[in-house]
């Protein structure tokens, strides 16, 4: 049977969150920089402090610009609804500190971003919190690790810079059977190529600052709560079922349904950690968020133009996009993000690191920085750069070759992109 | 709170407060495959202001366990069945959609127990197209988009929530995909069937306001209008830019309307 249709995901990236300012017609968001907002009267303001209003309070718990950013955000993964952070590993802890406490346990993918990594394996243990990590490949292995103090899985849609693609449906299935929810970090997907929540994770956090900002000019961050998880029945999360006397008297679970989660990281995590995003970055992100299906269609063909040229190179022994049949996850990246299976992928140069340093140097458009998802392509060799202290056995048990070149496809003619690949290769080889 | 009432395990919404005899009571009633969290904010506001603030969980929704009673009558029997345990002799009693019926067809049957009523998405009759009827009859999922489309205002799929960083339409989706199998038809088909509103409407002697969005494309005004006019004691308030869901999609004005509607 037929029904009415929802809006869709170009339409949303245009307009969610948004209608023309009431007072002035602005057609874009106003930029609402202020801390703070005036009650009309006293009885407003208690009303507002106690959760018995809706409305603003002040711009660390919630402001005009950034709540249209955030139910963009929402609308376009399919959530509940959103909270945005100052930075995308603000967004990561907002959701795993919503979700954990002292004595807290996480499984997490072992192939993460290494800031991700760095949390969970040395910060995150100072405050009693503890992660082990499995192979994204191996559902079982999530399944396997889960022991009765487990707070959550936690994992990437697509791993970097290897390109493992998650089983999402599978590592849900595995998450929901142990009463726990999953998060997924789709910063390298976006909603356009993935949205999680509809194959069975939870929560989505991302880094705005990459794809969804797109211009590399704005830091920003934001998590999104799918709404479905049963807190109730999974009897792990107390300060989501019980009435917190700290919070106002809020029970999360009975008072606000299918938002419990979100509403506990606003009021909970922007209040007592404070990590927001400022009104100005927020404009700036919507700005690059109105044009994320143009530039992630362009994207995904420019990535695969290039991963089939570096594939055909003599110069280049390995390329790890999940879009070429040869990757060991190409079935599961057509099945799970038909689209395309993203933009950031690496790829191993003949040659080792001495290779790796003559290739770089030698490329004229691609940007040597640390950074992916911008509009215009960037290289990084980690040997070199983020992981050059360690020795090439240090480095492989940081699944890292010596060879290892990380792509960040952008927008240019992809014809450009491949002649300074091809000129910068031929140098390396020299 | 939760108590065991009619054989089965019932709900009730009140911003963690035990009930006080000395307090006025104001209870609110859920729509159709809803329950008690479309009201958290106005129930945590009565609570805090002096009153006894309920919000029930019908039969067979959200938190109440049992078979989802088939009509309106029953669930008006029920309801003020619910209040008699628990204590409560005079209510302001607000329902929105079918809640609005169950609340009036109570108000009718309850007598000075009712003190003030406040019908919020409300029409009689309250005709359900059959392609709704007979989604929800399937336990399909169109019903859900039909409901969450169809009940809200366009510009709630575009959003601007009130409440900072919610999807009005995605909140309310995810209500209607909690229903248990068979709820949602039982209810549709109870507002359907329900032919008891005009003998309700004259034997009403409290205060009635009706609370109306301007855009509601479920329970159009006009008919509300007209139903009114049979009603002794009726305010009109419409909500401008607003459809079915005036809770999610205008919540400030909600709670103004309410506020007018049930302090005593």
């Amino acid at each position: 049977m037929s029904g009415p249709r929802y809006l869709g995901f170009d339409t949303l990236s245009l307009h969610a969150g948004q209608r023309p300012d009431a007072q002035t017609g602005s057609r874009a968001a106003p930029i609402y920089q202020t801390t703070s907002f005036v009650f009309d009267d006293a009885e407003r303001a208690s009303g507002l402090f106690g959760q018995m209003r809706a409305g603003y309070v002040y711009s660390r718990v919630a402001n005009p610009t950034v709540a249209v950013l955030e139910e963009r955000v929402a609308a376009l993964e399919g959530g509940v609804g959103a909270v945005a952070t100052a930075s995308g590993m603000a967004a990561i802890h907002l959701a795993l500190a919503t979700l954990t406490g002292q004595g807290s346990h996480i499984v997490s993918s072992r192939a993460l971003y290494g800031g991700t990594h760095n949390l969970l394996a040395y910060t995150l243990p100072r405050f009693g919190i503890s992660t082990t990590l499995v192979d994204p490949r191996d559902p079982a292995a999530f399944a396997a690790a889960i022991r009765p103090d487990t707070k959550l899985i936690y994992a990437e849609t697509v791993g970097n810079p290897r390109g493992e693609v998650l089983d999402i449906p599978a590592v849900a299935e595995v998450a929901h059977a142990a009463g726990i929810p999953l998060v997924i970090d789709a910063t390298l997907t976006t909603p356009w190529l993935s949205q999680p929540l509809a194959l069975g994770a939870d929560i989505v956090v991302h880094s705005l600052t990459k794809f969804i900002g797109g211009h590399g000019v704005a830091i920003g961050g934001a998590v999104v709560d799918g709404g479905r998880f049963d807190w109730e029945a999974s009897g792990r999360f107390p300060q989501i079922t019980d009435r917190d006397m700290g919070l106002n008297e809020l029970d999360f679970a009975e008072d606000f349904g299918p938002a419990a989660f979100i509403m506990r990281a606003r009021l909970e995590g922007l209040r007592d950690f404070g990590g927001c995003l400022s009104p100005g970055n927020a404009f700036y992100l919507l700005q690059g968020l109105e044009t994320l299906p143009l530039r992630m269609r362009q994207h995904v063909s420019n990535a695969q133009a290039i991963a089939e040229f570096l594939a055909a190179n003599p110069a280049v022994s390995q390329v790890t996009h999940a879009g070429l049949p040869t990757h060991p996850d190409y079935a599961l990246a057509q099945r799970l993000m038909p689209r395309g299976a993203g933009a950031v992928f690496s790829f191993e140069i003949k040659g080792g690191r001495a290779a790796g340093r003559k290739f770089i140097d030698a490329l004229q458009l691609f940007s040597h920085l640390a950074n992916v998802g911008d509009a215009k392509s960037l290289v990084i060799h980690p040997a070199s750069t983020t992981h050059a202290r360690l020795d090439a056995a240090a480095l492989e048990r940081a699944g890292i070759s010596e060879g290892l070149v990380r792509l960040s496809i952008g927008l240019e003619d992809p014809q450009d992109l491949i002649d300074d690949l091809a000129r910068a290769l031929g140098v390396s080889q020299k | 709170m939760e108590i065991s009432y009619q054989g089965a395990t019932t709900f009730i919404q009140t911003a963690g407060f035990a009930i006080d005899a000395d307090k006025p009571s104001v209870c609110f009633v859920h729509g159709a495959g809803m329950d008690h969290a479309v009201w958290t904010l106005f129930v945590r506001w009565f609570a805090r202001n002096g009153y006894n603030a309920l919000a029930v969980d019908l039969r067979g929704h959200g938190r109440s366990g049992g078979e989802a009673l088939t009509s309106v009558e029953a669930m008006a029997d029920w309801l003020l069945g619910l209040l008699s345990t628990l204590g409560v002799k005079a209510v302001g009693l607000a329902g929105h959609s079918m809640g609005s019926l169950i609340a009036l067809q109570a108000a009718a049957t309850g007598g000075a127990a009712v003190r003030k009523l406040a019908l919020l998405g409300f029409g009689y009759p309250m005709a359900v197209g059959a392609p709704l009827l007979d989604a929800a009859r399937a336990n399909d999922p169109v019903a859900v988009d039909m409901m969450t489309i169809w009940g809200h205002d366009f510009g709630a799929q575009i959003g601007g929530h009130q409440v900072p960083g919610l999807s009005i339409s995605t909140i309310s989706k995810r209500r209607f995909e909690a229903a248990r199998p068979g709820v949602l038809f039982a209810d549709l088909n109870a507002c359907h069937t329900y032919a008891g509103g005009a003998e309700a409407a004259a034997a009403l002697s409290c205060p009635v306001s009706l609370i109306l969005g301007e855009r509601d494309r479920m329970t159009a005004v006009r008919g509300a209008r007209e139903f009114a006019k049979a009603l002794p004691k009726a305010s009109i308030e419409i909500i401008p830019g607003c459809g079915h869901g005036m809770m999610e999609e205008k919540p400030e004005q909600t709670h103004k309307a309410l506020v007018k509607a049930l302090v005593v």
